[in-house]
């Protein structure tokens, strides 16, 4: 027999071989990230006694609610322990998921490797069928593992179950999202970008609805795959059927993107190739021009994107002024120090959220460097006049200047749309300038970046994997209850706080991320390339 | 004789594997010179070592009197390099590609670039991920020519093109020569590397296994030998030097074929002149003859006769 999905069951099996390192990793990790989320909390607060204020306080807290969403139940020790991972963790989920669909599809078409099996024995939607079974069969078992693992911990084993749906419904639906956007885009990059701007949008709708006052637009959560994932409310009513929302989503975007491959040609998307200029612009005549003309349309969605975060949390400092009816509340300005205590503990938070986000384009740009290699265009290039510590210069300065650039315009909307909502002109420059002392931070991460492509170029993850340390030790570190010797390892957390700016960490972090680059540009210059 | 590159002895292993094993290359400033070998042979690794993208493990390696690993970005301005594997930027159309390596070498002649784009028929205005390989050689063979250069390394340069093209690519590579102009060609396409080089080296398994010009190279090899005697000759055992006898009656006579070492040849021809001869064919060995001696050395080792040939 031989059809379009003839030859399925071989790329599926080839995905897995390929796979065969990052699926298992992945899915240890967000299964272990479940388990020590739910121990560690059960440790600190042995019953819900002990509990209860801080759920309440977390409640309370817009800024935190926009982040992680909210305690669904604050009588339930269960579902005080897994706020924190519920949308965060099915977004992050949706990550794996779009990464993973991406690249058994576009990406490989594009690298033409499709074509070769294509060629061979192999349907035209195969490739599309082993991509979503591959990414939907690792979606399941890691939420199924994670609800174990949750179990493990000591939670109970209907709410873990939901929990685990849930996770699997967010992860089900972006493999839809993604098996869309494979079929418009013509790059994986540009179709991996084009999901995330999907994720990134469904993030901050449930992060609005849920910050939203009560007569406000609370529905807003539920046009968002991440909010239909929290309204299941694991260990808070167990809602089972609302998991089935994400899996008809993913059934019907799936089905879309079966209906676009059927209608294009390989290699080809639906946003067609125009012809481009004969000749190059006189701009483009050094390393500098080409990097940012390459990160050009990405730092463009990212700019975007940080526009309307700022807009975003700046205007959600409205409700700090609805939280002070609150006993708990009451108490918590007292200790911080009266209303702009209460204002700048909203921002602080939200202010470390957009360095960590930002650090996402970082890592990723200074990771265009390896990229670069492995493609062979840096073989081109560094065959030319241009030298070795010039073409990575050229690269950190796109990344670099790109990630001070989104400080500066979020600062901007963050200020502004705070300023108004509070009624206070002064807001616009001690946040502004707060946002801008996010960046040694960030910094710092892109230089480990930069020096781990230098010394162990073949591990390029190293970035990611860092920049996953350090916000895992931002969450769970202090549940963990780790020494802040540990602690202190994470760039982040020497980010001078709102009101309160200190010279010396912020000085002695640009030193580092000088002297991380120094070793990257210097290892680089001495080993092979490619290597 | 001014040298444009000098290799000896060069040594480069990746882990355990001994991609150039003591190589030597010289290249002559302004001839056209033949770097032959099969897939593997470390063709390759050479020109990234003369393009100080790899650091040499051993060996002493010049290229137009720098070193390659030291002065790299002022030698790269005086050569245009094409690799064997061309690889575009996706979003870049072809004629960015061309301008933006163009400048970074230092510039090219606009009026070269449009007569090549014109003679290589190819559309500048494609976005990189929509060129086939053929079309993506094309654009980095443009790039290279299209700049004003002293040394042009090749690697495999015309792979993808079609026939017509290769001709035209050899034609751009004889107007190279005649402006002086050196020219390292990777190749295994052996009929290209005989129309085109003035020296060539056969590279195995990380060694030159020989080096000279095809003359020279010819000379190393045996000369096949297919004469119309009137009578069959006699005594063959005896002649040193002559393989492969294939002795065939015809109506008048009778015809004789063989394989001759090149010192032997005097003594071939007085030989045969003792049986009368009617006609006398010989032919010079081709590149092709010599590259599969060495090729096929790599799997069956080397019988006595040949041994004996070298």
């Amino acid at each position: 027999m031989s059809g379009p999905f003839t030859g399925t069951g071989h790329l599926v099996r080839l995905a897995l071989r390929r796979d065969r390192v990052l699926v298992p990793v992945w899915i240890a990790v967000f299964a272990l990230m479940a388990y020590y989320t739910a121990a560690a909390t059960l440790q600190v607060y042995p019953d819900i006694a002990a509990l209860r204020p801080y759920s309440t306080q977390v409640n309370a807290s817009p800024a935190l609610v926009a982040l992680y969403g909210p305690v669904w139940d604050v009588d339930s020790l269960a579902s005080g322990a897994v706020y924190k991972i519920s949308a965060l963790g099915a977004a992050l989920v949706a990550v794996l998921t779009m990464i993973l669909t991406v690249r058994h599809t576009r990406a490989e078409e594009e690298a033409g490797r499709l074509e070769l099996l294509g060629a061979g024995v192999v349907g035209r939607l195969a490739g599309l069928t082993a991509s979503v079974v591959v990414a939907s069969a690792t979606t399941v078992v890691l939420g199924l593992l994670s609800a174990a693992g949750l179990v493990a911990a000591g939670l109970p084993s209907t709410g873990s179950l939901a929990f685990g749906l849930s996770w699997i419904s967010s992860g089900l639906a972006f493999v839809g999202v993604a098996a869309v956007t494979a079929q418009l885009a013509s790059g994986g990059r540009a179709a991996t970008g084009l999901a995330a701007s999907v994720l990134g949008v469904s993030y901050l709708l449930r992060a609005i609805g849920d910050a939203a006052r009560p007569d406000g637009p609370t529905w807003v959560s539920w046009l968002s795959p991440v909010g239909w994932a929290e309204q299941v409310r694991p260990y808070a009513g167990d809602r089972f059927g609302i998991a089935l929302a994400g899996v008809a989503f993913a059934v019907a975007t799936i089905a879309a993107a079966y209906a676009l491959a059927a209608r294009r040609d390989l290699g080809a998307g639906l946003l067609a190739d125009r012809p481009g200029p004969p000749v190059a612009s006189p701009r483009l005549a050094g390393p500098f021009a080409l990097a940012l003309r390459l990160q050009r349309g990405v730092l463009i969605a990212w700019t975007v994107a940080f526009a309307v975060f700022g807009a975003v949390v700046g205007s959600l400092a409205n409700s700090i002024e609805s939280m002070a009816d609150s006993p708990s509340a009451r108490e918590a300005i007292t200790t911080l120090g009266g209303m702009s205590g209460l204002v700048d503990a909203f921002f602080s938070v939200e202010l470390g959220a957009s360095a960590l986000i930002g650090s996402i384009w970082l890592v990723q740009s200074v990771n265009r460097l390896r990229g670069e290699e492995t493609a062979q265009h840096a073989e081109a290039l560094l065959a030319t006049g241009v030298g070795r510590r010039r073409w990575v210069l050229a690269h950190v300065a796109v990344a670099a200047g790109g990630a001070v650039w989104l400080l500066l315009v979020s600062g901007t909307t963050i200020g502004l749309s705070a300023a108004a909502t509070l009624h206070d002109r002064s807001q616009f420059g001690r946040l502004f300038v707060a946002e801008l002392w996010q960046a040694p931070a960030m910094l710092v991460l892109g230089g480990l970046t930069v020096a781990a492509f230098g010394l162990v170029p073949r591990f390029a993850a190293a970035g990611w994997a860092l920049l996953v340390t350090f916000l895992l030790l931002q969450e769970l570190g202090p549940l963990l209850k780790l020494s802040d010797l540990v602690l202190d390892l994470s760039p982040y957390r020497h980010t001078p706080r709102i009101g309160a700016f200190d010279a010396v960490p912020v000085v002695a972090l640009a030193v580092v991320a000088l002297a991380l680059l120094g070793v990257g540009l210097e290892s680089f210059r001495r080993r092979d390339v490619p290597a | 004789m001014v040298l444009a590159i000098d290799v000896q002895g060069l040594v480069k292993s990746f882990g355990a594997t001994r991609a150039l094993d003591g190589l030597d290359l010289t290249v002559t400033s302004g001839e056209v010179h033949g770097f032959l070998g099969p897939n593997g042979a470390g063709k390759t690794t050479t020109l990234r070592v003369l393009l100080g993208l790899l650091r040499p493990d051993a060996g002493s390696v010049r290229l137009l009197d720098g070193d390659p690993w030291r002065d790299a970005t002022e030698l790269h301005r005086r050569l245009a390099y094409v690799p064997g594997d061309v690889s575009l930027w996706p979003n870049l159309t072809g004629g960015e590609v061309i301008d933006l390596l163009g400048r970074l070498r230092g510039g090219l002649d606009p009026a070269r670039r449009a007569r090549l784009l014109e003679r290589f028929d190819l559309d500048p205005t494609k976005k990189g991920r929509t060129y086939s390989k053929g079309n993506r050689q094309k654009v980095a063979l443009v790039a290279a020519l299209a700049s004003d250069v002293e040394l042009l390394l090749l690697d495999e340069p015309t792979s993808g093109l079609d026939p017509l093209m290769e001709d035209v690519f050899r034609r751009c590579i004889d107007e190279e020569r005649e402006r002086g102009r050196t020219v390292l060609l990777s190749s295994h396409i052996l009929a290209e590397a005989e129309a085109l080089c003035d020296r060539v080296t056969i590279v195995r398994n990380g060694r030159a296994a020989e080096s000279g010009t095809l003359a020279e190279l010819r000379h190393l090899t045996r000369t096949s030998i297919t004469a119309e005697l009137r009578t069959a000759p006699t005594g063959w055992d005896g002649l040193p030097g002559v393989h492969d006898v294939r002795t065939e009656p015809r109506a008048d006579g009778v015809q004789v074929q063989c394989d001759v070492d090149p010192d032997h040849f005097d003594d071939l021809l007085r030989h045969l002149a003792g049986s009368g001869v009617r006609s006398l064919l010989s032919r010079p060995p081709t590149l092709e003859q010599l590259f599969l001696r060495h090729y096929r050395s790599d799997t069956a080792a080397p019988d006595a006769e040949e041994a004996g040939a070298r």
